[in-house]
C-alpha cells in the first residue's frame, strides 16, 4: 500500500473553526450516535419494553389499589396508568441517560472515547454534541412509548404532544448530564451495576413517576422529603405538567438549575486539567 | 519556541517539543523530567519497552491527561494552551484499536473527518481517495468488524491522514500484526516523511523497527537515555549496533529478535 498521493504536501492550516464546522462536528456526532442506535435495534425494543411493562401490568394490577384524586394539571378523575405515563417518559430518559453514560464508560474502556476527546474542537463542545445526540436518541424512544400508549388509552391532547418536547429535551439534558459526570467517576465497567442500584432505581422510586407526592407525604414525611431533594421528581413533573398544556415553573426552573449544575461538573470532570480522568489510567493503554 | 532545520534546510518550528515533563498516577512516578524535540519532516522512533512511558507520554500529548509539569509545543502551539491549534496538527494512531467495530468504514472515517469539521462532500472524496491508495476501496461500506487486524490497522492510519496532519503520532501501530503488514505499514509511513513531509513520532518496543537513519528517542522507566541520530546513540554508548546500544542503556540482558523480552 501507499498513501504517498493521497494525502499531498502538508498545506498550511487556517487558525479556528467556522460556524459551519462546529455544525459539522455536531452532525457527524449526531448521525454516529443515531447510527449506533439503529445498528442496536435490541436496544431500542428494551427500552420500550421497560416502560410498557409498567403500563401493561403494573398499572393494570394496581389500578384498583391505587386510586389517584384530582390533582393539577389533571381536571377530572384520571385512571392510574394515565397517571404514570408521565413517569414512565421520566423512566425512558433516565435509563437512556444512563445508558448513554454507560456506553461513555464502554467507549473509554475499549478506546473509542479517545477519537472524540483528541478532535481538536473545544472539549464542552464535544461534551454538550454528544449529550445532544443522547437527548435526541431518547425523546425518539419517549414518543415512540406515547404512540403505543395512545391504543392503550392514555391520551392526552394532541397540544400536549408538541409541548412535551421541550421538557423532554430540558429533562434528557438535566439526566444525560448526570449520566455523564456519574461516567467520569466510574473506572470500569462493572462498576455500572452499583449506578444501577444506588441511583436509578432510588431516583426513580422516590419521585411522584408512580404515586402522587401527597400520598408520599401522608405515609412518611421523611421520604416525601427525599423526594423533593431528588431532581428527577421536577423532571417527572415537567413532563407531566407539559402533556397537558401547562407549565409548571418551580420544576423548570430546578431542572434548568440541575442541568447547568450536572453539565458544568461533566465538563469540569472530562477536562483534562480539572477532572478525574487524567489522575487515573483508564484509557486502556499501557504506561 | 524551539526552532530546527527541517531536510530542506529551512528553520521551522519543531514538529513536537517536550521540555521537563513530569507525570505521575499517585504516588508512582511514571515519567520524570522529560525533554526532547523532534525535528519536522523526519522520521523519529521512540524506543522502549513495555512500562517504560511511551503510552503516557502520548496521552500528555494528545491532551487526554494534562500536563501539570512542564510544556508540550505542536509546530510551536502550546497543547495546554492553544490545544485546538495543536490537536489540529496532530494525527493519531493508538495502540488499542479505535474503530467503531459496529460502523462501517466509511461511517468511521466519516465520523472522524466531522469531529475535524470536514463537510460530507469533502470528506467522501478524501476518504475514496485514502481507500484506493491502501487498494480498500471494496471495503468502504463494508462493517468495521469484519476487517483483519491488518486492514483495521490501514484504516486507523488512512484516518490519522484524513484531515491532513503535519505530525503523525503513531503508538505500537504494529503490534499484533503479522511480519508482512508489519513491513508495509512500516514502509507507507517511511514514504509520507518523503513524498509528503510528514513529520512522524513512531512509539515501539522493537529494536528492528529502527533505521540508521532515523532519529531515535529511547525511553526507560520514564527517563529519556538517550536522544540523537542513531549512528550518534550507538557511538555515545560505544556499542556496536543500536541493539546493542538499547541493551546496554536500558540494563536489560539481552533482547532477542523483535525486540520482545
Amino acid at each position: 500500500m501507499t498513501l504517498q498521493s493521497a494525502t499531498g504536501p502538508v498545506p498550511a492550516i487556517e487558525r479556528g473553526f467556522s460556524a459551519r464546522q462546529y455544525l459539522v462536528c455536531l452532525k457527524g456526532i449526531l448521525t454516529r450516535e443515531g447510527l449506533r442506535f439503529l445498528n442496536q435495534r435490541e436496544r431500542f425494543i428494551s427500552s420500550l419494553v421497560r416502560p410498557l411493562l409498567w403500563l401493561f401490568v403494573f398499572a393494570a394490577g394496581f389500578r384498583q389499589v391505587l386510586g389517584v384524586s384530582i390533582i393539577p394539571p389533571y381536571k377530572t378523575y384520571v385512571l392510574y396508568e394515565v397517571y404514570i405515563t408521565p413517569g414512565l417518559c421520566g423512566m425512558i430518559l433516565l435509563f437512556s441517560g444512563m445508558q448513554s453514560s454507560l456506553s461513555m464508560v464502554y467507549d473509554r474502556e475499549m478506546g473509542n472515547m479517545r477519537t472524540l476527546l483528541v478532535s481538536p474542537f473545544p472539549r464542552w463542545f464535544l461534551l454538550v454534541s454528544k449529550l445532544l445526540a443522547g437527548v435526541s436518541v431518547s425523546i425518539m424512544q419517549v414518543y415512540a412509548f406515547l404512540a403505543i400508549a395512545w391504543f392503550w388509552g392514555v391520551k392526552p391532547p394532541w397540544t400536549g404532544y408538541v409541548l412535551v418536547l421541550p421538557a423532554l429535551f430540558l429533562s434528557g439534558m438535566m439526566l444525560c448530564s448526570l449520566g455523564m459526570l456519574l461516567s467520569s467517576m466510574i473506572k470500569q465497567l462493572e462498576n455500572f451495576a452499583g449506578i444501577m442500584n444506588f441511583v436509578i432505581f432510588p431516583m426513580y422510586f422516590a419521585s411522584p413517576a408512580l404515586y402522587p407526592l401527597w400520598r408520599i407525604q401522608e405515609s412518611s414525611p421523611l421520604l416525601h422529603k427525599i423526594c423533593l431533594a431528588n431532581p428527577f421528581t421536577y423532571a417527572v413533573e415537567l413532563i407531566r405538567f407539559a402533556l397537558y398544556g401547562q407549565v409548571d415553573w418551580g420544576s423548570l426552573m430546578l431542572v434548568v438549575a440541575f442541568t447547568i449544575l450536572f453539565l458544568g461538573g461533566a465538563i469540569l470532570a472530562y477536562d483534562p486539567s480539572t477532572g478525574l480522568l487524567g489522575r487515573k489510567q483508564d484509557t486502556g493503554g499501557n504506561a | 519556541m524551539q526552532h530546527v532545520k527541517a531536510n530542506n534546510g529551512a528553520s521551522l518550528p519543531a514538529a513536537l517539543e517536550v521540555s521537563g515533563v513530569n507525570h505521575s498516577y499517585g504516588q508512582k512516578q511514571v515519567l520524570s523530567d522529560i525533554s526532547f524535540s523532534i525535528a519536522p519532516q523526519r522520521f523519529t522512533v521512540l524506543l522502549g519497552l513495555n512500562g517504560a512511558g511511551k503510552t503516557t507520554l502520548f496521552s500528555l500529548i494528545t491532551r487526554l491527561y494534562s500536563t501539570r509539569h512542564g510544556a508540550i509545543r505542536i509546530f510551536g502551539h502550546d497543547v495546554g494552551r492553544e490545544t485546538g491549534e495543536a490537536l489540529r496538527r496532530l494525527g493519531i494512531v493508538f495502540q488499542a484499536r479505535t474503530l467503531d467495530l459496529d460502523l462501517s468504514v466509511y461511517q468511521n472515517l466519516s465520523y472522524h473527518a466531522s469531529l475535524h469539521g470536514i463537510g460530507r462532500r469533502e470528506a467522501l472524496s478524501r476518504i475514496k481517495s485514502l481507500l484506493a491508495q491502501i487498494d480498500m476501496s471494496d471495503r468502504l461500506y463494508d462493517k468495521a468488524r469484519s476487517l483483519s487486524g491488518g486492514q483495521m490497522r490501514r484504516i486507523e492510519i488512512a484516518r490519522a491522514l484524513l484531515h491532513r496532519p503535519p505530525l503523525l503520532l503513531l503508538d505500537e501501530a504494529t503490534v499484533g500484526l503479522d511480519i508482512r503488514s508489519r513491513a508495509e505499514i512500516l514502509t507507507t509511513i517511511r514514504k509520507l516523511v518523503v513524498t509528503d513531509g510528514i513529520s512522524v513520532f513512531w512509539a515501539t518496543h522493537l529494536i528492528d523497527e529502527v533505521e540508521e537513519s532515523d532519529h531515535v528517542i529511547i525511553l526507560d522507566k520514564g527517563r529519556v537515555l538517550a536522544d540523537g541520530r542513531v549512528d550518534e546513540v550507538v557511538r555515545s554508548c560505544g556499542a556496536s549496533s543500536i541493539r546493542e546500544a538499547f541493551t546496554t542503556l536500558s540494563g536489560v540482558a539481552s533482547v532477542p529478535a523483535g525486540g520482545e523480552r
